[in-house]
């Protein structure tokens, strides 16, 4: 019952022309890789436990109290902790939950995937073509993740992908970039170092557009959200897209890193008010951490999250599924 | 941010003054205050429990039961007490006693490894007159390598590197042979960005430190990390043994608990900080200015410290001079102003300032950089006598001035009045004092904190 790409992506009239392109190669490829997938879940899973009834066996106070811990040791922050608690607490003394283990558990995740799911839309990739901005602050895995989905888009769906290394700041990006744009198949836009943002936005797009291609995904450099100049340049190469093709950039994703603690709500509203930002990537969570700042993020902003990132490698890339997320946000 | 914790605890502890003694219960209502701080700052959930339970005990002492505002004294205690917990000796990097030093850098993907290197670099080539090398042993991360050459190039720290198709620990290996055959005094090792629970490459950087024996590990931390610091540290520290942690992108807002939280867990100190993307944004760390960031109460030493880079030695006894003999002209307060300019974009330096984290204050800000053309303007308007002594400008001089400088005679005013603050204020920092919230909201015009004594 995962989310699947098909729901992740919204490819507007694209989805029934190439879908059915290559069905067969797509159906077994996707097989291949669902049955790798499941393997490494299996193993993971072998490792973790899922939060059992038996957290619920008795309850009293001290349950609470755990669940609480639980959750702050997510990262979900103590004001989020503290509304999710009360709710459910309240649900239970009041005889809405039963006061059973299984029931309050049961309860707890769909309490949880209701917060995550906040504001929940597909990734916006109906246009022609649909451009893509991402976008956060630095070392949050934005370049990584535009590889992983250029190489999605191209295997899953058929489409054409055209990056644009905007990122003219940080040493070597663009070769970076390159190597991604290599491995997925994609197009590479490029523009000298210390070059405007803005212009290699430009030419990725007029690139896109004389070669058809479908989608175009516009990198930028990392940046901290306290920088006023550097946010006021994010915004200015997202006026330059726009200005270019209306409606574009038609999806703008702000990458977070599951590692991140509460600045990630911070980060999240700042960045939203410079760019309107429709999602968030979650990355890195092949780690240790659970990234329950998008509850926050999700719950206060409602800014979902579309899409997770698992790994460095190509296919380390899952759409984003509210109930998974929340049954290993309190996975051991 | 500066008031937060100290407003609510005096808000919590308001009824104790009435009472005559700190109780139980105001002490527990005083510690639930200090855990959410603690917990906004990110600093592990553990650790904010095991800390607030010695605070408590403190707490319940004799210092606070006496005390005139106890919600200020257990600001000061907490202070206090992270301070100390933060600090400690040894916290100094080793050096080889001879051949080159070897430093070996660690952390997870995207922490600032690559860019911390470089500066660190830069910091023992510039402070220490070093020659300093570096080994590109990130293989992995696509263009990682290109990335340390060109920063390398920059600082002027030779790069030692094989491509990506070698085994990291044979690079490691090979640099510091030719580190030594060309005599270089440091050589820092990149590794790649890894995961604390991949048992590869926790063994891989295990065999480069075992192969290269560093003089020194430092763990790179992130200064936005949340409650994974821990277990990350607890990991890295049983794998690669570090010695120290590099705190990194400390320029950026987040509090910075995941420092206390490593430090608490591992004793292991916190060597340095890393507090912008240019390679010069590098420093000691500071375990007090690091308490008070994480209790939200700004970092006023670094803005201090960020000034006195500006000013050369020699100009500053001349205004030190000027200041003590109360000679500090308007003259000389345009000169100081550019320098403050210099320094950055206000926005960031106000940012460091206690009660100015707010992002509404911030906004403000880039409102003063005009204020700042406008002061400029009239300063430039006004004849050097009028400089010197602004006690003239009355009346007509008053409107001279505005109309030379495109302004309103209320605005000369103003700027006097202001200036007439900010030179009692640099009067009372050069005698050695800190200046309190109060003087540095007026010195930027930012509307003064009221201080209202709760009944």
């Amino acid at each position: 019952m995962a989310t699947s790409w098909q729901e992740i992506f919204d490819l507007g009239s694209r989805a029934s022309a190439n879908g059915s392109a290559a069905p067969e190669d797509a159906e077994k490829r996707r097989g291949v890789f669902r049955r790798l997938r499941e393997s490494l879940a299996k193993s993971r899973k072998a490792l973790s436990e899922e939060i059992s009834a038996s957290f619920f066996d008795r309850i009293d106070e001290e349950t609470w109290e755990r669940l609480e811990e639980a959750l702050i040791l997510a990262d979900a922050g103590a004001p989020t902790t503290a509304k999710i608690v009360e709710r459910l607490e309240h649900e239970v003394e009041g005889g809405a939950v039963a006061a059973d283990g299984e029931a309050v558990r049961a309860r707890l995740i769909e309490i949880l995937a209701e917060v995550a799911a906040t504001g929940r839309a597909p990734i916006d990739l109906s246009a022609s073509p649909a451009v893509l901005l991402m976008v956060g602050v630095n070392g949050t895995g934005k370049t990584t993740t535009i590889g992983k989905v250029a190489w999605h888009l191209s295997r899953e769906f058929g489409l054409s992908v055209v990056l644009g290394a905007a990122d003219t700041y940080r040493a070597a990006a663009a070769e970076q970039l390159a190597e991604w744009a290599d491995r997925a198949g994609a197009e590479l836009v490029r523009g000298a170092e210390g070059s405007d943002p803005g212009a290699v936005a430009f030419d990725a797009i007029e690139t896109a557009q004389a070669r058809g291609a479908d989608v175009v995904i516009v990198d930028t450099a990392g940046r901290l959200h306290t920088q006023g100049g550097l946010m006021d340049e994010l915004a200015k190469v997202r006026r330059v897209i726009a200005k270019q093709l209306p409606g574009a950039p038609h999806e703008t994703l702000l990458s977070i890193d599951a590692t991140t603690g509460q600045n990630g709500l911070r980060q999240a509203r700042i960045f939203a008010e410079a760019v309107e930002v429709d999602g968030v990537v979650l990355t890195k969570l092949d780690g240790t951490a659970k990234g329950g700042i998008v509850l926050a993020i999700a719950g206060e902003l409602g800014i979902p999250v579309k899409l997770i990132g698992v790994g460095e490698t190509l296919e380390d890339l899952r759409p984003f599924d509210p109930t998974d997320f929340a049954n290993a946000l309190l996975a051991e | 941010m500066f008031d937060q914790l100290s407003d609510r605890l005096q808000a919590t502890l308001s009824e104790v003054r009435s009472r005559g003694k700190l109780n139980e219960s105001d002490v527990d209502a005083a510690m639930r205050e200090i855990r959410l701080a603690l917990l906004e700052a990110d600093v592990n959930f553990k650790v904010v429990k095991s800390f607030t339970r010695t605070l408590k005990e403190r707490c319940l002492g004799e210092e606070v039961l006496g005390s005139l505002d106890p919600g200020q004294q257990v600001v000061k205690i907490v202070n206090e007490e992270l301070t100390g917990l933060m600090g400690g000796t040894g916290s100094e990097l080793a050096m080889s006693a001879s051949g080159p030093t070897v430093i070996l850098m660690a952390g997870l993907q995207g922490s600032g490894k690559t860019t911390a290197c470089a500066k660190l670099a830069r910091f023992l080539g510039e402070n220490g007159k070093k020659d300093v090398a570096l080994a590109a042993c990130d293989v992995y991360r696509p263009a990682a390598v290109d990335q340390l050459v060109t920063v390398g190039k920059r600082v002027g720290a030779h790069v030692y590197e094989q491509g990506t198709d070698a085994d990291p620990v044979e690079i490691a290996a090979w640099a510091l042979d030719r580190a030594r055959e060309e005599r270089r005094d440091v050589l820092i090792v990149d590794t790649a960005g890894r995961l604390h629970i991949d048992q590869d490459l926790m063994d891989e950087l295990a065999r480069i430190r075992k192969r290269v024996k560093p003089h020194d590990v430092l763990l790179v931390v992130d200064a936005m990390t949340g409650q994974d610091a821990v277990g990350v540290a607890e990991s890295f520290a049983e794998a690669a043994e570090f010695d120290g942690v590099v705190m990194t992108k400390l320029d950026g807002d987040a509090r910075g608990g995941a420092a206390l939280s490593v430090k608490a867990v591992t004793g292991k100190p916190i060597l340095f900080a890393s507090t912008g993307e240019k390679l010069e944004a590098f420093d000691r760390f500071h375990p007090d200015r690091m308490a008070s960031r994480i209790l939200g109460m700004g970092d006023v030493l670094s803005l201090i410290e960020k000034a006195e880079q500006q000013i050369d030695e020699r100009q500053a006894q001349e205004l030190e001079q000027k200041l003590r003999k109360n000679q500090f002209t308007l003259e000389d307060f345009l000169q100081q102003l550019k320098q403050v300019r210099r320094m950055g974009p206000l926005s960031g330096i106000l940012g460091m300032l206690p009660g100015m984290g707010a992002m509404k204050q911030l906004k403000n800000a880039n409102v003063d950089e005009t204020e700042l053309d406008r002061v400029e303007a009239i300063i430039l308007s006004m004849t050097p006598e009028e400089r010197v002594n602004p006690g003239l400008i009355k009346g007509s001089r008053r409107k001279r001035i505005a109309n030379g400088s495109g302004t309103r005679p209320q605005n000369v005013n103003q700027l006097i009045k202001q200036f007439d603050q900010m030179r009692k204020l640099m009067r009372h920092m050069a005698s050695g004092k800190m200046p309190d919230a109060q003087q540095l909201a007026q010195m930027t015009g930012a509307a003064p904190r009221p201080r209202v004594r709760r009944r």
